[in-house]
């Protein structure tokens, strides 16, 4: 049997020291007419290690892999290096087979490795405290909002149009389960939001840089909070946040964002790690597991264990600031490798090589015969109005090995001849200048 | 039996953290730059920040720093690890080999569906299997973690009833007494109003209060099956007829799944709908905490309301379908935790047809022997056979001795064994939650009981040993009430 151990011998010992004739026997409780009979359920036969290798390589075959095309596609999930040192440590079975930190004494060194995520992470989008994540970025935002709810008394928050489509979809979901109204803030015509319709909301929620990718303006934003006795919350690109001041600079109450860009694969969008950070004075109303510095009770040494434990599920049941158990450490343990491993400088580099690429490809790409839908500024992505239809075009340039950006239209219908192109490190001189010549051709 | 390691850890010196091993101008990774023309950044950024403060370390100090964290942490892989409700077992290497196959790694979530067909065959291929498996009609892979899939599942009964014209009557959900905790905050977060409903003597649901509870105003029953007493619910279809008669919906919770499969379906048993912990029973990593990986499974009156997309087959392909007039939405991002699925199916189909069974029979054999072994030490909590977990109290050491079982379980840490879950479910007092899993041998659980009979009658002659347990580790046991008193949450730099 595959990873069961027990041999015949064995079998028949348990069962003569439980006092059973039989396995059978001891699900005796559950009513005969709803047990199956094992090996009668319709399921592909058992493969054994070879084989299931060979099959799963073919699965994998069929799909096209970003190894073997050059990628332009951002739009909240990025083609970035991860550094080998990530994967060796993630990879240690003292960290990938444990189970949440329950029992602190046992568990100092993911507790300490959480405890550095959550420093880390406040420092880059330069808030006071961090938890120690979320499942995504989407259903980050999403409890970022129904926190703000819960502060503000009210039943309506304000998202900006410029959010990613997929993070407003699942806000949109969360929302009408709590009978929470979502109001939503124009940006598509200039490319940045025009807050003006915000009144009432208990917060309101900016993308920075958007999904078009343009900077939005944060002073703008805390001003309208402000204004409407609001939170002010921001979702925001960790490695844009190397570079740009960050949202805790511009005052922001809540900060939350996806974590993968800093060394998680891309895994068509799964696992992804949310991070979800805020002021201090917020720190009981945030929800998930938050990891804190102690000492023994008895002695000196200093510890950590999970804390502000009262705010969770399994103590304060439906009044629970969430119902979020499980969260994504491996994830946040990934990023805190990256962040790590890339430190000040690294980040930084990162980041400016992004940028450096990034106006490169436009550049290549306007004398290409594309235009600039929006003039903000932008960091790593940009949205192209493209003379053609843009699904036609990005399947003609997949044809020949570039994975050119996300056609709009189907997002926002006032964008179809729109496409929305990402431009990271990874990408080379090179690179750029092959997908602006194809992009000439399929465009002539 | 096992004796108590000679090497104290606490020898060890005191981890420093990362910032402290900082040192300017130091790189952990040889990154690239770009060769594209240099940008003057202020003017393309507008103000660039100036103070980033991340350590700087290479990469051999920064790869010791993480290898003396992971040897003062405890995994599967460290030793046993009896955690209730939580289905420790063994998580196997070849998973993450395929799920770390590039064609699988390397896919991004919005790169044209035409250029993924073999993620969609994986995700249709733990579809069909959890489908045959639970015996529901339907399952979707969109939910991220066991209480996204609870949510999930309420947000579709709460759709259900709205379509119904029945939303606003149905404001109520059902949860027992032993119910997991994210029961009840799930349904907050549905804006339902939670009931609890208490269990009775034997472990099973008690009817009579549930007859009373039931009425036109309850929209669900949340039901943990086998509940988290480790135990089958042997009225399980009366229970869910009687819900059914007024209107209501069951949900099962499927945290004890690895008790059933293969042995009997829920979809049998009269639920509507099911959340299945991927991490749990179906062997995918718990990450220390997560990514969690949370299908649910649902009967066909709730199909119109799956969350997008939908993965479903249509002439003879497998699409994602996007066209759900009725869905409730997105729960996610993307298309869930698609690397978890990969591993959940490699595991699927190493087990297959023939030997799927296997799993929750060993599961149940494990435990049950357990409970055998321990009975005189530590009493069952019900005079019944358990399923894959079995619940013991502590109750009598902590009237005789002063001991608890938080402090038998600490001392099973100095032994090298995880300790098992304690204080949960909350109506058995001074309680033990012991779930072996299957892929432990009988050696391995001759000492763990050996070693947790010797506890007890450590509890009885020395229980200060077990008040000062765990010493073996780096730490003793430490002050979580000044852990909120001062509140310390991140490292600054000393000024």
């Amino acid at each position: 049997m595959p990873y069961i151990p027990h041999t015949d011998s064995d079998r028949r010992a348990m069962l003569e020291t439980i006092g059973a004739a039989s396995i059978d026997e001891l699900f005796r409780e559950i009513p005969e007419n709803l047990r199956v009979q094992p090996g009668t359920l319709d399921l592909p036969p058992a493969l054994d290690e070879p084989r299931l290798m060979a099959h799963l390589w073919e699965l994998s075959k069929k799909n096209v892999n970003l190894a073997d095309v050059t990628c332009f596609l951002g739009a909240g999930i990025y083609d970035r290096y991860i550094p080998a040192t990530v994967g060796a440590v993630i990879s240690r079975g003292e960290f990938l087979t444990s189970y949440t930190p329950y029992q602190p004494e046992a568990s100092q060194g993911y507790l300490q490795a959480i405890y550095e995520f959550q420093t880390m992470i406040s420092e880059i989008y330069g808030m006071d405290l961090s938890n120690a994540s979320m499942y995504d970025g989407a259903t980050s935002m999403a409890e970022a909002a129904i926190m703000s709810t819960g502060i503000k008394h009210r039943d309506k928050v304000a998202v900006s149009e410029a959010v990613h489509p997929h993070y407003r979809q699942v806000l949109d979901t969360y929302c009408w389960a709590m009978g929470i109204e979502v109001v939503t803030l124009p940006a598509v015509a200039g490319g940045i939001t025009d807050f003006a319709n915000a009144a009432g909301a208990s917060c309101v929620i900016v993308q920075y840089p958007n999904f078009f990718g343009v900077i939005e303006d944060l002073d703008e934003a805390r001003k309208v909070a402000d204004q409407i006795d609001g939170l002010m919350v921001v979702v925001a690109d960790p490695i844009a946040c190397a570079l740009l001041k960050p949202p805790g600079a511009f005052g922001a109450d809540i900060v939350v964002g996806e974590g993968q860009p800093m060394g998680v694969a891309m895994g068509l969008g799964g696992p992804l790690v949310g991070l979800f950070t805020c002021k201090k004075a917020l720190i009981r109303q945030i929800p998930g597991r938050i990891v804190g510095r102690t000492k023994e009770a008895h002695g000196d040494r200093p510890g950590y264990v999970m804390t502000l434990r009262t705010r969770e599920q399994d103590i304060r049941r439906e009044k629970a600031t969430s119902n979020i158990c499980t969260n994504e450490a491996l994830m946040a343990l990934a990023t805190t490798v990256y962040m790590i491993a890339l430190g000040k400088n690294g980040m930084r580099q990162v980041a400016t090589s992004s940028v450096q690429n990034t106006q490169y490809a436009m550049k290549q790409l306007t004398a290409a015969g594309a235009t600039l839908k929006y003039e903000g500024k932008v960091f790593d992505e940009f949205v192209l109005q493209l003379p053609k239809d843009p699904v036609a075009v990005r399947d003609a340039l997949l044809e020949k090995g570039i994975l050119a950006g996300l056609p709009l239209g189907g997002y926002y219908s006032q964008l179809q001849n729109c496409l929305l192109v990402a431009v990271t490190e990874l990408r080379t001189k090179e690179q750029i200048d092959t997908f602006a010549s194809a992009l000439k051709e399929v465009l002539a | 039996m096992s004796r108590l390691p000679e090497f104290r850890t606490k020898q060890m010196p005191e981890p420093k953290l990362i910032f402290e091993r900082s040192s300017t101008g130091r790189v952990g990774c040889n990154l690239p730059f770009a060769d594209t023309p240099d940008v003057d950044l202020a003017s393309v950024l507008g103000e660039v920040r100036e103070e980033l403060n991340l350590p700087e370390v290479g990469e051999l100090e920064l790869l010791r720093h993480f290898t003396n964290l992971s040897h003062i942490n405890f995994g599967i892989e460290t030793g046993f690890y009896p955690l209730g409700s939580c289905t420790m077992k063994y998580n196997p290497k070849i998973n993450e080999k395929t799920a770390g196959l590039p064609g699988f790694a390397n896919l991004h979530p919005m790169q044209p569906v035409e250029t993924i067909p073999g993620a969609l065959d994986i995700l249709m291929g733990v579809r069909d299997m959890l489908c045959a498996i639970t015996g529901f009609d339907e399952i979707t892979l969109q939910p991220l973690a066991g209480a996204h899939g609870e949510m999930t599942c309420l947000m579709l009964i709460k759709a259900y009833f709205e379509s119904r014209g029945e939303g606003e009557k149905r404001h109520i959900v059902l949860v027992p007494d032993s119910a997991h905790g994210t029961n009840p905050a799930s349904a907050a977060r549905c804006g339902y109003d939670v009931r609890p409903i208490p269990t009775n003597d034997e472990g099973n649901t008690d009817l009579e209060a549930l007859a009373k509870a039931l009425d036109g105003s309850v929209a669900a029953l949340m039901l943990t099956n086998p509940s988290t007493l480790g135990l089958f619910e042997p009225n399980i279809q009366k229970i869910c007829e009687m819900v059914h008669a007024v209107g209501g919906q069951v949900f099962c919770d499927g945290a004890n799944m690895n008790a059933m499969v293969g042995t009997t379906r829920p979809g049998d048993h009269g639920f509507d709908c099911m959340h299945l912990n991927l991490h749990k029973t179906f062997s995918t990593p718990h990450g220390g905490g997560g990514p969690g990986c949370g299908a649910i499974g649902l009967m066909n009156h709730l199909e119109p309301f799956l969350p997008v997309p939908v993965i479903r087959r249509s002439d003879n392909k497998v699409v994602a379908d996007y066209d759900r007039p009725q869905s409730i939405g997105r729960v996610s991002a993307f298309y869930g935790q698609f690397l978890m699925e990969v591993r959940a199916y490699t595991y699927l189909r190493a087990y297959g047809k023939e030997k799927m069974a296997d799993i929750s029979r060993y599961a149940v054999l494990n435990a049950n022997y357990v409970r055998a072994r321990l009975k005189d030490v530590l009493p069952p909590a019900h005079d019944r056979p358990c399923m894959h977990e079995c619940i013991l109290t502590a109750e009598k050491y902590k009237k005789e001795n002063g001991v608890r079982a938080l402090d038998i379980s600490k001392r099973l840490i100095d032994y090298g064994f995880h300790p098992p879950t304690n204080y949960f479910p909350l109506i058995v007092p001074e309680c033990f939650m012991i779930e072996p899993t299957e892929t432990e041998t009988k050696e391995t659980l001759d000492e763990f009981c050996d070693v947790l009979i010797q506890i007890c009658k450590e509890a009885v002659e020395t229980p200060d040993l077990l008040h000062d347990a765990p010493s073996t580790q780096i730490v003793g046991r430490l002050d979580e009430t000044a852990a909120v008193k001062n509140l310390n949450v991140r490292w600054y730099p000393v000024q």
